[in-house]
Formats: C-alpha cells, structure tokens, sequence
C-alpha cells in the first residue's frame, strides 16, 4: 500500500490474505487517477451533465432559527450516493473489471449502484438483507428495471452488515473480474480515503454556496452518520475551519435499551468490516444488531475517520430518536415541501435542536436523500 | 520442541502428510463438541483445528459460517471455548490443536493469546489479519509462547510472502484461488504457491479449503504440501448427527503415500 490507510489508530486493512492484492490495485487505480486530468473531467461531465450537480443550497424560509439545506436529495438517484459511485464505477473500468457487485441496505446504494452499471455497461449484482428485501420492495424493482440482479441474503440478522459479508465473500472469488463497489467511507483502506475523495464535492460545493449566500461561514455544519460518506463529505472541506462539525447518529428507541445505531456513541472500539473503528458489540466481540427506524442509519459499525473525528474531539456525534427523526421528517414537509429521507430527518432533527437553543447560528444541513422511498413507511408509523 | 515441530518430523520419519481436523467450538452445544473433538482424535487426526465462532465470518463459506451460528445460537461465549480446549488439552496431551477465528475475537478479550496458551492450545491463525496488519498480533502471539499461523494465496506477491514466511511459525496456511472455506474447490492445489514458500523458507505449508475426499488429500499432498487441514466436510457430515471417525480415518489414511492408493479403490 501507498498510503497508511489510518486515521490515529482508527482504519487499516483487515481482510482475509487474499483480498490484499485486490485492495492494492484499487488503491493504486484510485491515486492514478487522482494526478489523470482525463479521469477527473469525465468524472466531472457525469456529475454535471448526468447526476444534476451542483446541488442547491437552500435556506428554509419557515423554520426556526437560520438553517441550511444542501440538497443531495436533488442529485440524480436521489441521494448522495451517486457521487461516489460515480467515481468508482469510473476506475473500475479504467482497472478492467466487467461485474460490480455491492451491498445496499435501504437501496439508496444499491440503486445508484444499478444505475451506473446501467450507464456504463456493468453486469451489476447488489447483496440485499432477506429482511431489507422485504421491507424495500420499490428500490428491489427499480434496480430490477436497470438491469442489476439482487441477490437476498438470508444469513445473520438478514440487514445490511450481513450483505457487506456476503459481498466480500463474493469478492474473494471474484476480484478479478469484479470490483466490490462499496457504499460508504468504512471498510478496509483504501475505501474510507476513497469515498471521502469522491464526495467531498458536498463540502467543497456548500462552502462556496454558504459563503456566497451567507457572506460568512456557517457556525455549525450537521450531517448525519450511519457508515458516515455524506458526513466526511460535508466535513472534509471545513475540517481546518472555526465550525462546529456535528454528526448524527440513530439512537433509535433510545440508547439505553440497545435498540438504536449510535455506534460512536455506545460502541467500542473494534475490528469489523475490514477497518479498526467503533462497533457495537458484546464483551466477547461479537458484533449487535443495530436498529433505526431509517435502514440506512441502521449498521454496527462507522467509517474509521469518524473515529478518530470523535476521539481527537474534532467534531462532536450525538443521537436523534426515531421518534425526532420522524417529527423533522414532518416538520421540512410541512414548513418547506420538502420530502427527506429518513437518515436526512435525524440531521435536521439535530440542527432543529441546536436553531432552539441558539437562534442566532447559521446551521447547515447535509439534506443527504430525498423521502420517496419513506413515504408508505412513513404513513404507517403516522397512522 | 513444539508439539507441531514434533508431529512434523514424526510423519516425515513416517514418509506420511499431516492431516489436520477442523470443528467449530460449541457446534452445536458444549457437550457434543467435545465428543466431536475426540473423534477427531479417534479418527486419526495429526492436528485439531478449532475455530472460536463470530458473528461475522467473512472468510467462512455457507457451512462453517451455519456452524459458527449454531454455536452462538447455543449461547456459547468465549470463556466456554477455552474451557473446551483445557479439557482436550487435558485429554490428550501430544496433539497440536491450532485456534481460527477473527479480529475482533482477539481484541476485545485482553490477553486473548495469554488465555489461549494457558488453555493448551498451539497456534492461532485470524482469518482477517493479512500479513500487512499482523505485525503487533504476532509479536503478542511471540510473547504468550503461541506459534502464529498466516495465510498464503495464489494471489499473494513475493514480498508478503516473505513477510508471511518470517511471521508464521507453526506453519503456512494455504488457500485455494476461491476465497472462502467450502468444498468447492476440492483438488486443484497450486503447486507454484508451494514452491515459493520453500523459496522464501516459510513453516511447513499445509493446504486448507477444498479437502472433503481421500483424492484431494493426495492431490495437495503431490502439489508439494505438507499436510491439509479439512473442515466443511466435517462439519457438514457431523451436523447431520452422523459419526465422523470414518471420514477423518479415511482422510487420514490417504496422507499414507503408498497405502493411500488401495484406499481409492475401497471409496
């Protein structure tokens, strides 16, 4: 490897022997592409010209307090999702791989994932939880209708962290031909660098909006963080700035009664997925169920660099309930007729929190998805 | 001299490969995986392979991954495993038994390769620690007195191989091209693999995934191997409540160069 792959002592590259290689090739693509001018204005014509960025910065009218939307919900496929899997479906091809393979929870990845093998000639095949299957029948058939394979898993707890096993699985026999493209800045090095990279266009583009808009840098910048890619993206580019840098986690239920994703908050440092990070776990090392109401909030484990953010105390992580998350969802809905999507909401749930106390401070928001997907589970829990 | 060093240099004299035998802890209770155990024993095994279950095995194909389950699903901790390999330690006191498990077993528990060698076992192999991150692990390994086992792949460039040659001391774990444990894979053995080892003067290379049949066995004994470790199968075969002491004999007995031979024709 080129680069340490750690961030303090968080990150790292804990996959089986045989995987090495693989990770070794991608991390070499990803940093030639890096100095490829070519590579970077491809990357840039699809993000413009086929993904609709930039995305709006929008200040909401009706809300309390002086709150700032970046609008990833507005972004092709619905979230910002796309942006990174833009840029590795670009250096798969650019290594030769033919299949991409991915993991998805709510679907949101495993759609723009669908989405891109569609674009750029890719046999696709997504890892679902049995569980997530059945709980997000329209992103099934939408990654149907553009052509991916989605493949139920039946192992585990049947949600996301099982998905992320089946796909590495799938990927130890398959490196070859496949790249594993995976959904968020987690996993082994060099995918927590490589995502953070590929979407820190969030960051770079709203610091220029707010300042433009604003006059002035917002005082704190909130996202939310279930394996934390819309986050690092948003934080990347204020990371040297004076502003408080806020991450959301799910506290589900509640985070005394071990039915929530608050990985940074609850969990403990360990070894998941192929990175050291903070997971939720037993005393003996195996790994929780998480919960939230929001499928994409909803994983045991967190990016490295979140981490190493929360230990070095450079950004702060709280929780927002289910039931906030869904008051927000409510709130953007009925204040500024705005759809967002569930892990969206407990951001805002958040900045709504931080507007009461201090009126005064300009928040700005990852809006990270649109709600489309939410609205029938939305109308059930509302009922 | 180490219980795996002995067994090595007893086969040789022997003109014989090592087969080794894996069962996960716990599968599918505490008592019936210490009866399994000693059948692995009474079946002829040169070396008992273990695997602590966790909740996540990447590395695991459908079959140790179901068993690993089970375990868990049984309720079994930690605690319970070590006990599991104190008592066969205590049983029989010459065989090498070899611990596999993950990462995250190891650190959450302090002291992991301390309890590992007061329980008696012999080496420990983590499936998701390639040679790049297995330096601070190895060196706690050194100190608690347990012999580190790597893993190498087809796939695995010179330089790591070197790597895993001077870390890996009880022997080098071998791995077919398809990734995860199963039967799949069952008879293709890279010889090349094999010979760089030697090259670059690792332990003892012993073949791991795709040994469920007496042919197997043989075929990873010619690729140049010094032994197999075979686990699906059993684990499969014992999951279905049927006695494994024949297959591991038979197994066993195709490590036997010449008697391996009449023992084809009796399958």
């Amino acid at each position: 490897m080129r680069l340490s792959g750690r961030f303090g002592r968080f990150g790292g590259c804990y996959v089986p022997e045989i995987l090495v290689p693989a990770l070794e090739q991608l991390e070499s693509a990803f940093l030639d592409a890096q100095d490829d001018p070519a590579f970077a204005a491809e990357l840039e014509d699809l993000l413009a010209n086929y993904a609709g960025r930039p995305t709006p910065l929008t200040r909401c009218r009706n809300l309390p307090g002086t709150i700032y939307l970046k609008r990833e919900d507005l972004l092709h496929g619905g979230a910002h999702k796309t942006n990174q899997v833009l840029g590795q479906a670009l250096l798969a091809r650019r290594m030769g791989k033919r299949r991409l393979i991915a993991e998805t929870g709510a679907g949101q990845h495993g759609v723009a994932t669908a989405i891109a093998g569609a674009l750029l000639g890719f046999e696709t095949v997504v890892y679902m939880g049995a569980e997530d299957v059945e709980r997000q029948q329209l992103n099934v058939f939408r990654m149907e209708l553009m052509g991916a394979t989605v493949v139920r898993v039946e192992g585990g707890g049947r949600t996301l962290k099982d998905a992320i096993n089946e796909a590495l699985r799938d990927w130890s026999a398959s490196f070859e031909t496949t790249h594993y493209l995976l959904g968020t800045a987690a996993g082994p090095h060099p995918f927590p660098t490589m995502v953070r990279e590929f979407q820190r266009v969030i960051g770079r583009e709203a610091r220029a909006q707010i300042l433009a808009q604003l006059g002035r840098l917002p005082d704190a910048v909130v996202a939310c963080v279930g394996g934390g890619s819309n986050a690092i993206g948003l934080f990347a580019d204020f990371l040297d700035d004076d502003v408080r840098l806020v991450g959301v986690e799910a506290a589900g239920k509640g985070l005394d009664g071990g039915r929530h994703g608050a990985t940074l908050m609850r969990g403990t440092p360990g070894i998941l997925h192929g990175a050291e990070t903070y997971v939720l776990q037993d005393a003996d090392g195996q790994v929780a169920d998480s919960w939230s109401v929001s499928a994409g909030l909803d994983y045991p484990a967190v990016g490295p660099e979140h981490a190493h953010l929360k230990d070095s105390g450079r950004a702060e992580y709280v929780g927002a309930t289910d039931a906030e998350a869904l008051a927000a969802f409510q709130a953007l809905a009925q204040s500024e007729g705005i759809l967002c999507a569930f892990e969206s909401a407990h951001a805002l749930a958040h900045a709504l929190k931080l507007a009461e106390a201090e009126p005064d401070r300009a928040i700005l928001v990852g809006l990270s998805g649109r709600g489309d997907k939410d609205v029938a589970q939305a109308q059930a829990l509302l009922a | 001299m180490s219980r795996y060093a002995a067994m090595f240099e007893r086969l040789r004299g022997r003109g014989e490969g090592a087969f080794g035998a894996f069962a996960m802890l716990g599968d599918p209770d505490l008592g019936a995986s210490a009866a399994l155990l000693d059948a692995l024993v009474a079946g002829g095994a040169d070396m008992i392979e273990v695997g602590i279950p966790f909740s996540d095995p990447v590395a695991d194909g459908p079959v140790i991954q179901a068993a690993a389950q089970r375990a868990l699903d049984a309720g079994v901790r930690v605690a319970h495993c070590f006990d599991l390999i104190a008592a066969l330690r205590a049983r029989h006191s010459a065989v090498p038994i070899g611990i596999l498990t993950y990462a995250n077993i190891v650190v959450a528990r302090g002291g992991f390769m301390r309890d590992a060698a007061e329980a008696g076992a012999d080496s420990l192999l983590i499936a998701d620690v390639p040679a790049l991150e297995a330096g601070p692990f190895t060196r706690d390994m050194d100190e608690a007195g347990i012999e580190p086992v790597l893993i190498a792949a087809p796939n695995t460039p010179d330089a790591a191989l070197a790597r895993i040659a001077t870390l890996s001391k009880a022997y080098t774990y071998c791995v077919s091209r398809t990734g995860i444990t199963g039967t799949h894979a069952g008879g293709t053995f890279d010889r090349s693999l094999i010979e760089r080892l030697a090259a670059a003067g690792a332990p003892p290379p012993i073949f791991g995934f795709g040994i469920s049949r007496p042919e197997h066995v043989r075929a990873a004994l010619e690729s140049g191997a010094a032994g197999v470790v075979c686990g699906s199968a059993i684990v499969d075969l014992a999951s279905r409540g049927e006695s494994v002491v024949n297959l591991v004999h038979l197994l066993k007995m195709a490590t036997i160069r010449d008697k391996g031979r009449n023992d084809s024709g009796a399958q």
